[in-house]
């Protein structure tokens, strides 16, 4: 999938959690400036695994801090599944 | 020991989404049990339900009360219940008058946040999907309390009773003997439920005491009770510290009793009730000739009110079929652990507004239970008997009766 596709549909899960306009989301803003919460991040890390079929660890989500770490979350594990897709099982 | 009066009253009822609506409507005998068509959850386009009428709350939208957060994070019940105890908390102007510390939540609620752990759980079972992550925080039945606390800034104790339909009566029981003995010197009193949910509809029809037509207590024909959802609160603090800050005081609780029928899981039987009833007076320290008038527990199925009216004729002998009684089930429908804290506010109002509601939907009043039911109009309240019970009657035989009296 696109960048730019990942973080439209990152961006209008934000937007929708948080019940505000899509075009006031940008990447590089931060949790704290769109008063998003602990509670608030696994509700969106919830609906993201969801839409995009991935897995994010635990431990990952302690460490996102804006929306674009979200976006590059998201990018590398769809790579990283890409990648076990692509290796045969031994 | 203190005396406890009630200085500020909150709810959300299928009859008014607050006081004053819900008062317009009780006195005026508007019902808010209506059909209810097919169910979103129904399967194939079938509800499988025996009866089509319930008591849903209308007009109610969280997202213009509660923030966005508050509104993922809750369930509809939780959601009624802040604002409910908003409205309470408002009118009596008490996070103004009293210390956040001093200050308690005693909530009743029994089914939790049954909408968001039916639809969770179909999700896991039927399809092995992943259940959402705020479905905890939705579904605690603690929740009212916790986000009561959070939203009003409450630092005191904060407790959550479940005790079926009666837990909401038994709410109001345990804060009024809090402030009567001064371990808080306020409390938010009352209950919320939002049960209306397929899969408890199912449940309550496989029972098979749910009206088939409308809850009409009391009446003859009556055929079962009408299921309903809301929330009601009270503002309880003590009858000095009204009179100091010159608050509004609309009743003074004078009495609280509580027994088990120790009998059956849904079989009432009246020595329970009569019991309960004798407890509130013996704590009130009145006698059975102060009563001018019982809102019932009155569910309208046959058993509750056959065994309602013996326990009544057991307390008051003689004097049973004198005293004006009343189920204002038939308007709000049967809220579960919220019921008795919309009923005891139906008393507050007959006692401040000297006015009792009256009994709707019923055609002719069953001749076997010998009591004066209220019918057609509101009635004027004795102007010297100034004591009202409140019963509720549980599943499972709890028993819950609050004396209130006018205040004066």
């Amino acid at each position: 999938m696109e960048e730019a596709t990942v973080e439209q549909r990152c961006i209008a899960i934000i937007a929708k959690s948080k019940l505000i306009p899509e075009d006031s989301v940008t990447r590089d803003q931060t949790f704290d400036e769109l008063a998003i919460d602990s509670l608030d991040k696994i509700n969106i890390s919830f609906e993201i695994e969801d839409t995009f079929n991935i897995q994010i660890p635990d431990d990952s989500i302690g460490s996102l801090k804006t929306v674009g770490d979200i976006v590059d979350g998201v990018i590398r594990l769809q790579h990283q599944a890409a990648v076990q897709l692509a290796t045969p099982a031994i | 020991m203190k005396r406890v009066v009630i200085t500020g009253m909150g709810c959300i009822t299928p009859i008014g989404i607050t006081v004053p609506e819900f008062e317009a409507s009780l006195f005026a005998g508007r019902t808010g049990i209506a059909e209810f068509g097919i169910l979103p959850e129904a399967v194939e386009g079938q509800n499988g339900i025996r009866f089509t009428r319930m008591a849903s709350v209308t007009g109610f939208d969280p997202d213009q009360h509660l923030s966005t957060g508050v509104v993922t994070a809750t369930n509809l019940t939780a959601q009624f219940a802040i604002v409910a105890a908003r409205q309470a908390a408002e009118q009596s102007e008490l996070m103004k008058h009293y210390a956040p510390e001093d200050i308690a939540v005693i909530l009743g609620c029994s089914c939790g946040g049954r909408s968001s752990e039916e639809i969770e759980t179909a999700k896991l079972y039927y399809r092995n999907a992943r259940v959402h992550p705020l479905t905890v925080t939705r579904t605690m039945a603690s929740a009212g309390g916790s986000h009561i606390s959070i939203d009003l800034g409450i630092t005191g104790p904060v407790l959550n009773i479940s005790t079926a339909c009666a837990s909401s009566t038994h709410a109001l029981g345990q804060a009024f003997h809090m402030i009567r003995s001064g371990v808080s010197e306020a409390a938010i009193a009352g209950g919320h439920e939002a049960p209306l949910t397929f899969g408890f509809l199912r449940a309550w029809d496989s029972m098979r005491v749910v009206s088939p037509t409308a809850c009409r207590p009391f009446s003859a024909d009556r055929d079962g009770m009408s299921l309903g959802e809301g929330a009601a609160m009270l503002v309880l603090e003590s009858l000095d510290a009204a009179l100091a800050r010159n608050a509004p005081i609309f009743a003074e609780i004078v009495g609280f009793g509580m027994s088990a029928d120790a009998h059956h899981i849904t079989q009432p039987q009246s020595d329970g009730a009569a019991l309960a009833m004798r407890k509130a007076l013996k704590d009130a320290g009145a006698s059975p000739d102060d009563v001018g008038y019982i809102n019932a527990h009155g569910t309208g199925t046959q058993a509750n009110d056959t065994v309602e009216a013996a326990a009544i004729h057991k307390v008051f002998g003689d004097r049973a079929a004198q005293i004006p009684v009343s189920s204002t089930k038939s308007l709000h429908g049967h809220s579960i652990g919220a019921t008795g804290a919309v009923e005891a506010i139906a008393t507050v109002l007959a006692l401040h507004t000297g006015q009792l509601p009256f009994n709707a939907g019923v055609t002719t009043v069953d001749p076997t239970i010998n009591l004066d039911i209220i019918l057609n109009e509101p009635r004027p309240a004795d102007p010297v008997r100034d004591i009202a019970l409140s019963n509720s009657l549980a599943f499972g035989g709890l028993n819950a009766v609050v004396a209130l009296k006018r205040y004066r």
